[in-house]
């Protein structure tokens, strides 16, 4: 009689075991040095690479399976959209130009990451490691296709989109994503981990994806919202990565110490500065705001930030140095944005506006000691310039700080009142920089960022000031991506198609 | 401090004044003015009399603010690289020693139209 | 104390989800955001499959989770029968 056993069926550390350590093998004709040459030279030391191990311990056969199933959860809903005249249910096309900067400057990030990931993928010398970059790889490519897919509906529609490789590259409030990706991907595996998998991942991007995506639902945005989530999901994955990769740096040898806590210094400064743009995105230009800036960063920057480095202490990790002056500039950094971009508005390809009296309501009650003290003065003068025929352009363009690239918008993290000026002469040229953070990471690589191709000297330098050259060569189309939404063709389609989609005349 | 590399790392800086067609940078601010969100950023030959870039650019751009047309050049306290700096009109940039990348603020005590409410 | 966290998406997949970890953590606090459901605990969060099949009236592997989480804070620890999420007391 045959008896019919069951399978047995491996549990999960069994097969985490066989299907990422047990892959590995010892080199034998060449030294592991040679092998893997780029692992020791940032200074990290490390004892024994198997101690390093994915808590959710995600082999690859699973990850293939749950990652299918969220591309065809993704694919249903970006096909209903494109089916549904999707791009008519948001709540106003003033919500475009999010989706705008969006896909200019964080979408082509993800891209980076994906070949970030590749390389330190084969660098890393631990199975474990080199699986869970794999497939953090294979998840950052799927983001930056997922959401390009998924916004090429809207360019069908709408200006601003066509060109987003073009802007991200060149055009002056995206190249502070685009150098903080060149930054970590010019530096060592290590170091990348660290920029990438801990303080953007684990640090910043729950501000970027989680409040902005609920607010996509918020207005209507289906297409977004489900490769905001879809991307968020691995993100939960790629936190995890960077949170136990910093725990293993630690673990491993004291030395490390040191060198990990000036990395978390320097990248939590450059990811909060990469922030200042998602600050903008969700007070100004979420026409339904779920929350507003300062209260995400409450969440998820106070609670849970300040909860991992409570947790983090155990190990000597402090607070980034850079904490204190971000939690200064929480309530002003959106409005000193949002007032670049406008004045400087024929130089983006994106709208911007000057908000509405509600608008300015909710400012104030969302910003009580900032807004109406500091804010509104400049915007009630802007709408009075603007109703006298002379919409404010700022032709001075702006001083951009060398570490970050944004223009220096922002003031004395005690005095709101007064730019923040920094200076610094290296091998007798002059830098500038926003703020102590940028210049701190200048000063312990200055031979690093002194190579900074900034995108407004780099208009003089390489075409002599000349902005409709400029224009070209970013791939603007003066009139139609540029300028305040009101007035703009966006603003027209969407009202007629809407007026065409809510009615019968 | 240095880059970590595996071998010497040397960088060359981008914004030499000699990629600058002949001209320089100077950035120019206007303190306690935010209406301007960020310092200018102006592009002139060293050549050019700090009057000249006064009376041009400068005082083209301010116009916006309510303050602009009020200010009087002659009473303005300058700044240069933050330290107290007491410019001459009808020298150059170059002769006033205002090299490229030079940041020179002003300041119109008085003028607050839009200051803090 | 710290808080830790898991965001869900709302969905007909994550409902019972919730309810699960809602009877493993009572001192856990649900908050219903669009489309998204973030639930914090004090300290420390169980997922326990058993609860979650209780629920759902199927077997369920905890790793299909992955699938509608969108965010969580805090040390994960997971094994096949729970995932634990925990801040160093």
């Amino acid at each position: 009689m045959d008896m019919k056993v069951a399978k047995k069926k491996l549990g999960l550390k069994e097969k985490y075991r066989l299907m990422t350590r047990d892959l590995g093998w010892e080199p034998s004709y060449r030294t592991k040095d040679e092998v893997f040459p780029y692992v020791k030279y940032e200074g990290i030391k490390v004892h024994d690479w198997d101690k390093w191990e994915d808590p959710f311990r995600l082999t690859m056969d699973a990850y293939w399976k749950y990652q299918a199933e969220k591309e065809r959860k993704f694919y249903a809903i970006i096909d209903a959209h494109a089916q549904n005249n999707g791009h008519l249910n948001i709540t106003d096309g003033r919500y475009l130009s999010a989706l705008k900067v969006f896909l200019q400057a964080i979408s082509p990030g993800e891209y980076a990451a994906h070949k970030g990931f590749s390389r330190v993928g084969r660098e890393f010398p631990g199975v474990g490691t080199q699986v869970a970059c794999q497939m953090q790889a294979i998840d950052e490519i799927r983001h930056a296709q997922t959401q390009i897919h998924a916004l090429s509906n809207y360019n069908k529609y709408y200006n601003g989109f066509h060109a987003f490789a073009d802007a991200r590259d060149r055009m002056w409030y995206n190249t502070v994503a685009r150098s903080f990706f060149d930054d970590a991907m010019s530096a060592g595996p290590f170091e990348f981990m660290i920029a990438i998998g801990f303080s953007f991942e684990y640090v910043l991007t729950n501000l970027l994806f989680v409040p902005f995506m609920s607010g996509a639902a918020y207005n209507g945005d289906m297409a977004t919202v489900t490769f905001g989530f879809s991307a968020q999901s691995d993100e939960a994955r790629h936190m995890t990565l960077g949170l136990e990769c910093i725990k293993f740096m630690l673990e491993q040898d004291p030395d490390n110490l040191p060198i990990v806590q000036g990395w978390l210094d320097k990248w939590f400064w450059r990811g909060f500065r990469v922030l200042g743009l998602v600050s903008t995105m969700m007070d100004y230009m979420l026409p339904k705001r779920v929350m507003s800036w300062r209260e995400a960063w409450e969440i998820y920057g106070v609670e849970n930030g300040g909860a991992l480095f409570k947790d983090l202490a155990r190990y000597g990790i402090r607070p980034p140095k850079g904490w204190d002056d971000a939690e200064k500039s929480i309530d002003h950094m959106s409005h000193q944005f949002m007032l670049g971009l406008y004045q400087w508005s024929f130089g983006t390809s994106l709208h911007s506006w000057i908000p509405s009296d509600e608008d300015m309501d909710w400012l104030s009650a969302k910003y009580p000691t900032t807004f109406d003290k500091y804010y509104r003065p400049r915007w009630d003068h802007i709408r009075k310039l603007a109703a006298e025929g002379k919409q404010f352009k700022n032709f001075g363009l702006a001083k951009l700080c060398q570490t970050c690239q944004l223009p220096v918008v922002f003031t004395e993290p005690d005095d709101p009142t007064i730019s923040c000026h920094r200076e610094t002469t290296y091998k007798g040229e002059k830098y500038h920089f926003c703020s102590d953070g940028c210049q701190h990471v200048f000063e312990n690589e200055p031979e690093k960022y002194i190579q900074a191709w900034l995108p407004m000297p780099a208009l003089f330098a390489e075409l002599d000031g000349d902005i409709g050259k400029w224009m070209d060569w970013v791939s603007l189309r003066d009139g139609q991506d540029n300028g305040d939404y009101v007035g703009s063709i966006d603003q027209r389609n969407f009202e007629q198609w809407r007026g065409l989609a809510t009615s019968n005349s | 401090m240095t880059v970590a590399a595996i071998k010497e790392y040397v960088g060359v800086a981008r914004d030499r004044v000699e990629n600058f067609n002949g001209k320089q940078l100077v950035y120019a601010s206007w303190d306690h003015h935010l209406l301007f969100a960020a310092p200018f950023l102006l592009y002139a030959a060293p050549q050019m009399s700090f009057r000249e870039l006064v009376e041009g650019p400068l005082t083209a751009l301010v116009q916006p603010d309510p303050d602009g047309a009020s200010i009087d050049w002659a009473q303005v306290e300058w700044l240069k690289s933050n330290q107290p700096w007491t410019p001459d009109f009808d020298r150059s940039l170059a002769d006033n020693g205002v090299g490229h990348k030079d940041q020179i603020r002003f300041r119109t005590p008085g003028l607050t139209s839009l200051a803090a409410a | 104390m710290s808080t830790v966290f898991i965001a869900l998406q709302a969905n007909e997949d994550t409902r019972p989800i919730i309810e699960a970890i809602e009877i493993d953590n009572p001192n856990a606090t649900v908050n219903r955001q669009p489309a998204m459901v973030k639930i914090d605990a004090p300290n420390r969060l169980v997922i326990r499959k058993e609860t979650i099949e209780e629920q759902i009236g199927r077997s369920f592997d905890l790793q299909e989770l992955h699938i509608n989480l969108i965010t969580l804070g805090g040390n994960v620890s997971e094994d096949d029968d729970s995932l634990t999420l925990s801040w160093a007391e």
